[in-house]
């Protein structure tokens, strides 16, 4: 019997998913107006009592956030969500998007109803066009139901392509027009967030979870997941894998379940490691299979559950490589603000380089080692950390494969055969 | 510390295992330095807002036993109770990760240090003697840039220097408000940066030097000048204005190559304007005068030497009706020199020391007011509403803008601007601005809401607007709002309180008291001092000219600075005059005797600043042949035979001590009534200008990096005035009255319908020279 539980995705199938009709043929726009006669407190009780738990990565419990918004201020408040998937792996909240935008729209009245907000926003990276016009044309839509307007109002921005811009405070600013870099805490976004406004900042698929919570209660909700992570989720299956995509599962399935529903690793070929939560979680091996994946654990087998982003690499990678990548990417997004991210990202590439390349010596690991010890918990926000993680992870699992490298004189690997194209290995 | 009305409280915390003690919101960093304990630190500026950005300040906290999980930047966090803080010097995490960060800052730092004007003073070379490893691990490839970039022709960026703390781009945000510089880019590649279409003009960059904590920004006059090793520093205090900068001068060999503000909370806090800091060029000038020159018989000024040109001067005073003009920027000795030889040496009152445009109404202002004033920067602290009249606080008094900005920032001040054009001071200040025709200023003031809470900050062309200091006195006097006059020179204060004024004696004793007279009288030993006001500047030079007075000693003015300048310089030369200058003027032109003087920075002494507050200063350079005024003066009244004895700036100050305090009447004000603005119709406007802080003042000489920042020289016009001459910016305009004419490009702005604005002395704009006129008189006003 399937594991699955599709709430979010449980119409992405169906040709017209997106649009409002299709929507409203599932139920649609029936739980905000069932939330709006609700008392605003009542619906945070409601989203405290179902467990929801963000899931942009950190899982903080989404009705707590809400509560902290100080009630009765006679200020303006906000919502905005974070629509800024960047990270690498990471790919539950644009096909979301893709596919049930509308969801998003209901979950931001709902939101915005018990946080006492007047108007939200949406903030979405800016290379995603095709989500944007889906997502712009259900919000019209959604204007001209009559869902939106009426003293509530939901903005569209879109982002102009920084990673950076996925960290909440970073997002702010760029929201406000300024550069996006992540701004001293405290002040909280929940007192003084947009415009120095109390701001509640959540992740699409919190936000996208609301509605089903609100028509289907917080039992129902409470009836899925683990002890401590309830509910279901999206997990995002990519790399290496038969059948590639996302899978909506109630929390704590292991990543053995997932990949048995998704064909399994693809064939002739066998797990390697892998990520809970994208490429800023530390890395997993096959000896994680029987992980719980939920946030404890996750957390306990010493990673992250993360965005829930599970990229799936087989023994034809090259770890170091991977790494790399990853690496250069932080490098590339790092926005410069600290020290320890900007210099040490700039650092750390140069390094893995010349180990890819076979030069260096095994007292570079540890050299490299000592400066992710100096980057990690040292720099301003979590992308310097995240840098990291892929690295010490991955010399802690594979050692052996980067000193290969260096008694090799190079990658002992033909890269070729790791690429997925068709006809890629001819 | 400044003290405060509120009681503070206190909180204890506990670093490195000793207890300290310290208000409530001190910053840990700020705590710890109270222990002696220095953090390293590069982002972290006390003036400035905590931002968290370089993490060198990384410290272990625990609070009532819970512990932070990892190293917290002690820049960003306040002191709480309970809290225990362990920096490097007792935490092993701590200091690896301080000693980390400090290896990530040098990762893409240049070692340039030999060739770096910073090196020798560099916090990041210090820190990273005290902080760092000895040898660096990194062994790849260091980000490069194009070297330098100019923020503007006065400082240089060389960005492969700079460790990204903005401390630059927060000091032109915050203090300056002038956000004209920015970071740019990300990464590594992160960068300050200006704005491709707009000018970095700001008013405060070389404070950006200053601050900067590595050798990214540079001064354009210093860079490659000098070694810090080499400089010999001394305190000193800035002469260009009234707001009382402390200033430290760096010398080198004889010469200044360097002026950087000095540290006092009450006065500058740590900033200074770019005209403190960097015009001091007009020491070292070409055309410095440097030898006496007397007029001989063939009418043409010749080098003499000094008992040679003492004797000439003092055969051209003695027995003759003299008076003295002194301008604003002599010390306060050098005034107390002047005074007390118009009143010993000539036997007579006529002395002024205002070389502007002036009236009787503000002597009796300066009289009765000026000279008791106590109002003070803390009062701007503490205002509920300062109102600006006829004064703009950035042009004007640097300063005095910097303090009003940051209670705007902090507490969001309520200020009030009456004035005939919005300018870019009262924006940044969010100024309630009182828009008024030339002259109509006196109605505006009586409007404003005032309590005794509130300040009036007076420029000193409110004398331009016959009844505007009345009613500034009745006002005060109705509301009990204080009254804080603002002169622009440094040496105006001082002056007065000198008795360079032809109704007070030295401390504010009016001339016409004779107690006043016999106490100055007793302490100069002599019988009796001439017991009638003197004349004032302008009725000096009508006296002049009409052969009523024989001679004259001028000191520090020039005479295109006086109304009716072409008057005044004709007047000069039909008399006798000694002119005591640094360079060549339009008085040296006239003079019969020209002795050259000691620049500032060659001479000690000390000025006061608008609030009547002492700023002395040493020699920066102690051997100048130069002399100061009162020295000059001292031998010619020798020469006379009637002795001042005041060979020293020592013995001049020792004596302004003795004279000890005035607690007798002040002089009397007598009320002038308003006349209000002259009306106009059709091409006819009112002129009203004002200088800028950067224009053609002399003392900004030989410095053409700080003049590439002055503001444009432009005509400003209302929107229907343009409309009407059909202009539009950028078009030329000629504002002209029977005297002459001036052409400049339109700016259309928020002033007055009736009004046009102009500089006052800039490039192209010599209103006082080329049309007699400065403010509230009738001009036409059309396209050119």
């Amino acid at each position: 019997m399937t594991k699955l539980t599709p709430v979010l995705s449980a119409h992405w199938d169906e040709k017209d998913s997106f649009t409002i009709q299709a929507y409203k043929r599932h139920g649609g726009y029936k739980a905000s107006e069932k939330a709006l006669a609700m008392d605003p407190d009542a619906v945070i009780q409601l989203i405290k009592d179902s467990g929801l738990r963000g899931r942009g990565g950190a899982g903080f419990p989404t009705g707590m956030k809400w509560g902290f918004i100080p009630q009765g201020d006679d200020k303006d408040h906000y919502l905005v969500v974070n629509a800024d998937e960047s990270e690498p792996g990471t790919c539950k909240d644009m096909p979301l998007l893709m596919a049930n935008p509308h969801v998003l729209v209901e979950g931001c009245i709902i939101a915005s109803h018990a946080i006492r907000a007047k108007r939200a926003f949406i903030y979405i990276r800016g290379e995603v066009t095709h989500v944007v016009r889906r997502l712009n044309q259900a919000i019209e839509d959604a204007y001209k139901a009559g869902h939106l307007g009426n003293g509530f109002d939901l903005v569209l921005h879109v982002g102009a392509g920084a990673y950076i811009c996925g960290e909440e405070t970073a997002l702010l600013d760029s929201l406000e027009g300024f550069r996006g870099q992540p701004r001293l805490r405290p002040p909280f976004p929940a007192i003084a967030g947009l415009y120095a406004r109390p701001t509640v900042v959540n992740n699409v698929e919190s936000i996208a979870s609301v509605p089903a919570i609100i028509a289907n209660g917080a039992e129902w909700y409470q009836s899925m997941g683990t002890e401590k992570s309830k509910g279901a989720t999206l997990y995002s299956l990519s790399g290496h894998v038969k059948n590639p995509g996302q899978f909506e599962a109630p929390l704590g399935i292991t990543l053995r379940e997932i990949l048995e529903l998704a064909g399994g690793v693809r064939s002739g070929h066998k797990l390697k490691f892998w990520t809970p939560g994208g490429s800023s979680t530390p890395i997993f091996t096959d000896a994680h299979l029987d992980t719980p994946l939920d946030y404890e654990g996750v957390s306990a087998a010493g990673s992250m559950l993360g965005t829930k982003a599970l990229q799936i690499f087989d023994e034809t990678t090259c770890v170091v490589r991977a790494v790399l990548r990853w690496t250069e990417f932080y490098k590339h997004e790092s926005c410069g603000k600290c020290t320890p991210c900007r210099e040490g990202t700039w650092w750390l590439v140069q390094i893995l380089r010349d180990l890819e390349d076979g030069r260096g010596t095994e007292a570079d690991l540890e050299k490299l080692l000592d400066l992710c010890d100096n980057i990690m918990g040292r720099s301003f926000c979590a992308l310097g950390d995240g840098a990291t993680s892929p690295i010490t992870s991955s010399i802690k699992h594979f050692r052996d494969e980067y000193i290969a490298h260096l008694t090799n004189g190079g990658c002992p690997f033909d890269s070729a055969k790791s690429t997925l194209f068709e006809g890629a290995n001819a | 510390m400044t003290t405060t009305d509120v009681a503070v409280e206190l909180i204890t915390v506990v670093i490195d295992g000793f207890e300290v003690n310290v208000p409530k919101g001190t910053l840990v960093i700020r705590a710890a330095e109270q222990l002696g304990i220095q953090i390293p630190r590069f982002c972290d500026h006390p003036l400035l807002d905590p931002v968290g950005a370089c993490r060198q300040c990384l410290v272990d906290i625990e609070i009532n036993g819970r512990a932070f999980p990892k190293p917290q930047a002690s820049c960003t966090i306040p002191v709480e109770p309970g809290m225990i803080v362990k920096t490097q010097l007792t935490s092993p995490v701590a200091d690896k990760a301080q000693k980390g960060v400090m290896e990530l800052l040098l990762v893409n730092h240049p070692l340039d240090c030999p060739v770096c004007d910073k090196g020798g003073e560099c916090p990041l070379q210090n820190q990273a003697m005290s902080t760092g490893h000895a040898e660096s691990r990194f062994e790849g490839t260091k980000r490069t840039f194009e070297k330098p970039v100019a923020i503007s022709s006065q400082v240089l960026l060389d960005r492969e220097r700079c460790v990204l703390c903005a401390r630059c781009t927060r000091f032109s945000d915050q203090i300056a408000s002038d956000p004209f510089i920015t970071l740019n880019h990300r990464g590594a590649l992160q960068q300050v940066g200006i704005y491709e279409n707009q000018p970095f003009e700001s008013y405060f960059s070389g404070n950006a030097v200053q601050i900067c904590p590595v050798g990214a920004l540079t001064g354009s006059s210093y860079r490659f000048r000098a070694r810090p090793f080499d400089l010999v520093s001394t305190p000193s205090a800035c002469e260009h204005c009234a707001s009382g900068c402390d200033m430290r001068t760096d010398v080198r060999r004889s010469k200044t190559l360097r002026r950087l503000a000095g540290d006092d909370a009450t006065v500058n806090e740590e900033w200074n304007c770019d005209k403190g800091r960097w015009a001091f060029k007009y020491v070292t000038a070409v055309d410095r005068l440097t030898t006496p020159l007397v007029r001989g018989a063939d009418g043409v000024l010749a080098p003499a030497s000094w008992p040679e040109a003492i004797a000439a001067a003092a055969a051209g005073l003695k027995g003759k009706r003299s008076a003295v003009l002194v301008g604003g920027r002599a010390t306060v000795e050098d005034a107390y020199g002047y005074s007390k030889f118009a009143r010993i040496a000539l036997g007579t009152n006529d002395i002024d020391f205002r070389a502007r445009v002036t009236s009787d109404e503000e002597r009796d202002f300066i009289s009765s007011k000026v000279v008791s004033s106590t109002t003070t920067y803390a009062d701007i602290d503490k205002a509920d509403h300062v109102a600006l009249v006829s004064f703009e606080p950035e042009e004007e008094s640097p300063i005095v803008f910097l303090r009003l900005n940051k209670q705007v920032r902090k507490r969001a001040l309520k200020v009030s601007s009456i004035s005939t054009k919005l300018s870019i001071a009262s924006e940044k200040l969010n100024a309630n601005f009182a828009k008024v025709a030339p002259g109509a200023e006196a109605a505006a003031l009586t409007a404003l809401e005032l309590t005794n809470k509130s300040v009036i900050l007076v420029g000193e062309r409110a004398s331009e607007t016959p009844g505007l200091l009345s009613t500034v006195i009745s006002v005060s006097e109705k509301t009990g709002a204080k009254i804080g006059w603002i002169p622009r020179r440094a040496g105006e204060r001082g002056a007065v309180e000198a008795g360079a004024l032809a109704t007070l004696l030295p401390g504010g004793r009016p001339v016409e008291d004779a107690a006043a007279r016999v106490d100055i009288a007793a302490v100069w030993g002599v019988q009796s001092l001439p017991s009638t006001a003197g004349r004032s500047t302008s009725e000096i030079i009508k006296a002049l000219s009409t052969g009523e007075l024989d001679s004259v000693v001028v000191g520090g003015v020039d005479a295109l600075d006086l109304p009716h300048s072409k008057d005044a310089i004709a007047a000069l030369k039909k008399s006798f005059v000694v002119s005591l200058e640094i360079a060549p003027s339009s008085v040296t032109e006239v003079a019969d005797v020209v002795l050259p003087v000691a620049a500032v920075t060659e001479k000690s002494g000390s000025f006061l600043n608008w609030e009547g507050r002492a700023r002395a200063f040493a020699a920066a350079v102690n051997d100048s042949f130069n002399r100061s005024d009162l020295r000059i003066l001292s031998m010619i009244a020798d020469e006379i035979g009637e002795s001042i004895m005041l060979g020293t700036v020592t013995q001049a100050a020792r004596e302004i001590s003795s004279l000890g305090t005035w607690d007798g009447a002040r002089a009397t004000f007598k009320s002038v009534s308003t006349s209000g603005a002259h009306s106009v119709n059709g091409d006819q406007a009112l002129l009203t200008s004002w200088r800028r802080l950067l224009d053609l003042g002399t003392l900004q000489k030989g410095e053409d990096n700080l003049a590439g920042t002055s503001r444009k020289s432009v005509a400003v016009i209302s929107a229907s005035r343009a409309e009407k001459l059909g202009v539009k910016n950028g078009d030329a305009l000629r504002i002209s009255n029977e005297v002459g004419s001036i052409t400049l490009p339109a700016l259309v702005e928020a002033i007055h319908d009736d009004a046009v604005w102009i500089p006052r002395n800039s490039r192209g704009t010599q209103p006082l020279i080329s049309l007699n006129s400065v403010h509230g008189d009738v001009v036409s006003v059309v396209k050119a």
